[in-house]
């Protein structure tokens, strides 16, 4: 399949921005002004157009875009899967556009639904206690490393590194650098699970945390997960579970069963929450009942008389959002998985499962690392992985994630999700073959059918440019 | 129709399966699974499939528990009307079901429309680099002390705030920026407003940040921002400014007043009420450009020499810094960004400046009415209000708030006797009956 995706071309640009099809400026204060002018800013210069204008503007940028409903998305670690459209209208429901601050008799329906969320992830990962207030998956990260931190301030056991294998997402760093912790990085054993010696030599009186991945970023299941739940808990240390691949798991393992005492959930990962260019998404945080004290303020609870109430944890770190984090994320990832049920969510994992295995099974790249789960990293070999994933856009697929993670050399980290058929992948499997044996030249050239040609990043860094203000200054 | 056997989401049908797993050479799914023995699960999780139309309902009767109030509530999170081409063009797949635009080649339209975002938070703050989303503006303001930290000249390790700074901005504050070695301290209010000459006395070298609000959460307008910058600058601190859009379309320009950072809630355009979701401003001067946490779109060319846009300076993120990264942020909340940008442009300078207009004047307007119900006075404080304003009452608050409740009306209680009340085009057809019900229950 050869794909042309939509270009609209007015000289050496594509759709003109919202301020090149208009400008107004209106004077702001005077005589009609509710306040003084020292109070006001002197005008207000932005685009002014009509209803008809933007919506041909913003439905040709759409027509620019790629999406999941447009075709295959296999971004590994990102679990793109379909979105259900439903979800999108029982959270438009009017009556649950209710302010945060509402009186708990007053908003039952929205306290219900949260309640019946913590307890389905609960559930869902063998945790005691959830909360859904984390805007997105770091958040979640962040509040589980605070919960863990909290926890250990509390038996006074102060505790200054958490360890993170080297192939864990940027996020595990970048979180336990925030709460203020050294950063132990853990190098992969031979087979590309964590090393059970080089965890023995890292652990210690001052570890906090163990963050995990499991399946971890290239697939594999941490076969010694009970060993390594061991090894971190006789030093004192916490065992946390990165939920960014939990859709390997549904059904079949639970974070809880495995000796994890905190989690996060990536709803708009595993739960089919769309995301939207970007977010948002949500990341509640699952512990087990040690932990439960110290998660953030307000949790729900169900009374005998069937009332939903907030209560504060005994011992809460307090709050990780302004209010209760992303609503109409957590209403369509209830939606979901009632939906799914048991028997769903075991099928969604089983076939998110088969289908990266039959995937892998039809490339001539090589997959280094076995026996994976629900994603694999191929290897681009010889060739770059960037430029092959640029010449996969031609084929009217999106490509993997690129040159992550590290241990495997031009690493193409592939999930195709449950969502896709078998026809489907036969065609991915295509547009992957096609363009990891294409030309050099073909391949650094490409891609040639998108709307823009090959962007030159490096020199977009170079000279930021970030709005049209800077535009217009050159 | 009930589902009881499999993902109706997975399309593969028996055949397809069995043809699969002889492909890959295994026998059935589960041989695929490299899960031990002592940790795997039986799959039992209690959780009933149920169809989509049974969930429509179950979940339309489940919010029907939700009291039917009319809301005069704001401190933080705000209802503006969004008007439909908002829904109906941002709810465009292409849109919605979009990834982080990480093959920019194929995702110019959403990048476009982020870099427009950008380009008017720009013109609304008056500063020239703005991100592309924060999660809400208690994170975008724990994200701005984080940059202080990063960029400041003096030893400071304190953040100032108003000392009726929101508790759960405070709080999520306080949770950011204590693995920084930051401690955050708050500054007497008067009147309303920043008292200025407590200000002075609390700001020096062991400042990093002193954080202001433009209106502050009770609704005031603050008259005081020029010098409030001056203090920041004397003592090298930086001064954040927390706002939201509509108001940045007609109060003072933070560049104008000093301020180094803005944040705030974007999301009184582009989303309405939703239980407290929202959108963080994040911007900064250019000095700072490599400090700013969360995504940045800019503009570069294409091997065609066309303009063309992409996600850049990725350098200061964590997929690339990992533990150095300015921030762990990586989901955003792109999507709240590109409705609030439609939302923007659907208004257009006049309307939004009508818009905000309304804001000071239908508020004034409220607080009169109020005053002259025996039992209140409002406003408590003499200032200039935007959208809400604070109302004190003979009557215990809670009392009130109770009663206005039982009468199909929801105010916020802040204090023993003292109310808040916010309005907007919303809610402003049934400020005759707030008033007849603030009256009974007087």
């Amino acid at each position: 399949m050869i794909y042309d995706q939509a270009r609209y071309t007015e000289g050496d640009k594509h759709e003109p921005l919202l301020s090149e099809k208009d400008t107004t400026t209106v004077e702001v204060g005077g005589t009609d002004s509710p306040l003084p002018d020292d109070l006001t800013r002197d005008d207000l210069t932005l685009p002014g157009l009509s209803e008809p204008e933007l919506a041909r503007h913003y439905t040709r940028l759409s027509q620019m875009n790629w999406s999941i409903d447009s075709g295959p998305y296999p971004l590994g670690s990102c679990t793109m899967k379909y979105n259900p459209k439903f979800t999108e209208d029982v959270a438009a429901d009017p009556n649950a556009a209710i302010h945060p601050d509402r009186s708990a008799d007053s908003a039952q329906g929205n306290l219900g639904l949260l309640y019946g969320l913590q307890e389905y992830l609960a559930a869902i990962g063998g945790m005691d206690a959830v909360t859904l207030q984390p805007p997105a998956g770091a958040a979640g990260e962040f509040t589980g490393i605070l919960v863990a931190k909290a926890y250990h301030d509390h038996h006074d056991n102060d505790r200054s590194e958490v360890i993170i294998p080297a192939s864990a997402h940027g996020t595990n760093f970048a979180t336990a650098a925030m709460a203020g912790y050294d950063v132990v990085e853990l190098t992969a054993d031979e087979d590309g699970r964590v090393d059970l010696e080089a965890l023995k030599a890292a652990v210690s009186e001052e570890t906090a945390a163990l963050m995990l991945t499991n399946p971890n970023t290239v697939g594999l299941f941490e076969r010694d997960i009970v060993e390594i739940a061991e090894t971190v808990h006789d030093a004192g240390g916490l065992l946390y579970y990165d939920g960014a691949n939990l859709n390997a798991l549904l059904g079949r393992g639970r974070p809880g069963d495995m000796g994890f005492d905190i989690m996060h959930y990536n709803v708009h990962k595993t739960f089919a929450t769309p995301h939207g260019g970007g977010g948002p998404g949500a990341g509640p945080v699952g512990v087990v009942d040690d932990l439960a004290a110290f998660l953030p303020s307000p949790r729900i609870e169900k009374t005998d008389d069937g009332e939903f109430e907030r209560f504060e944890p005994d011992h809460t770190i307090g709050k990780v959002h302004g209010f209760s984090g992303n609503w109409l994320v957590l209403i369509k990832a209830y939606a979901y998985i009632a939906r799914l049920g048991d028997d769903g969510l075991a099928d969604a994992s089983a076939k998110a499962v088969l289908n990266a295995n039959y995937l892998a099974d039809q490339l001539e790249l090589a997959v280094p690392y076995g026996p994976f789960h629900h994603e694999f990293a191929a290897t681009a070999g010889d060739r770059d992985a960037a430029d092959v994933a640029k010449r996969m856009l031609d084929f009217g697929v999106h490509p993997p994630t690129t040159k992550w993670p590290e241990m495997v050399p031009e690493a193409m980290l592939t999930e195709p999700t449950e969502i896709e058929s078998k026809r489907t992948l036969d065609r991915l499997a295509e547009a992957f073959n096609n363009a990891y044996s294409d030309t050099d030249e073909a391949i650094e050239t490409a891609p040639s059918r998108t709307t823009a040609s090959r962007i030159d990043q490096v020199s977009a860094a170079r000279t930021p440019r970030l709005s049209w203000q800077a535009l217009d200054d050159e | 129709m009930t589902q009881t056997d499999g993902s109706p989401f997975a399309p593969h049908t028996d055949a397809e399966t069995a043809a699969m797993l002889e492909s890959i050479g295994v026998d059935t799914e589960a041989d695929l699974f490299d899960i031990p023995a002592e940790v795997a699960f039986d799959g039992e999780f209690g959780i009933e499939s149920r169809s989509e139309q049974e969930i429509r309902g179950e979940l339309r009767r489940l919010f029907a528990r939700n009291d039917d109030l009319t809301e005069f509530m704001g401190r933080g999170h705000y209802s503006h009307y969004v008007p439909s081409i908002v829904d109906h063009l941002s709810d465009r797949a292409e849109f919605l079901t979009s990834y982080t635009q990480y093959q920019p080649e194929i995702t110019q339209g959403f990048l476009q429309a982020l870099f427009e975002y950008q380009s008017m938070l720009v013109e609304l703050t008056g500063l020239p680099v703005a991100n592309c989303s924060m999660y809400d503006g208690a994170t975008a303001l724990a994200e701005a002390a984080l940059l202080a930290d990063r960029v400041r000249q003096t030893s400071g390790h304190r953040i100032l705030v108003p000392e009726f700074l929101r508790d759960g901005k405070r709080s999520v504050l306080e949770n950011y920026v204590d693995g920084a070695g930051l401690v955050v301290d708050a500054y007497p209010m008067d009147d309303g407003n920043v008292d200025r000459e407590a200000l002075v006395d609390l700001a020096d070298e062991e400042t990093a940040m002193i954080y202001a609000e433009n209106p502050t959460v009770r609704g005031t307008i603050e008259e005081g921002l020029t010098e409030i910058g001056t203090i920041a600058s004397d003592t090298e601190a930086l001064f954040c400014l927390g706002s939201d859009l509509v108001a940045l379309s007609l109060l003072q320009e933070p560049a104008s007043v000093g301020a180094d950072v803005v944040v705030g809630e974007a999301d009184v355009l582009g989303l309405s009420t939703s239980y407290g979701m929202g959108l963080g401003i994040f911007a900064t001067r250019d000095a700072f450009l490599r400090q700013v946490p969360g995504r940045l779109v800019g503009v570069g060319e294409d091997s065609d020499d066309r303009r063309a846009y992409t996600l850049t300076l990725q350098t200061r993120e964590q997929h690339i810094r990992k533990e150095r990264a300015t921030s762990n942020i990586c989901t955003n909340q792109a999507w709240v960004a590109l409705r609030a940008a439609m939302h923007i442009a659907s208004h257009g300078p006049d309307g939004l400046v009508d818009l905000a207009e309304d804001c000071v004047r239908d508020a004034a307007a409220l607080a009169d009415r109020v005053d002259r119900i025996a039992g209140y006075q409002a406003p408590v404080h003499d200032r200039h209000h935007f959208r809400e304003f604070v109302v004190r009452s003979d009557q215990p608050a809670d009392r009130v708030a109770t009663a206005l409740e039982a009468e199909g009306f929801a105010v916020h209680a802040i204090a023993d006797h003292l109310l808040q009340i916010c309005i907007t085009e919303t809610n402003a057809h049934a400020t005759d009956e707030l008033i007849a019900a603030l009256q009974e229950a007087a």
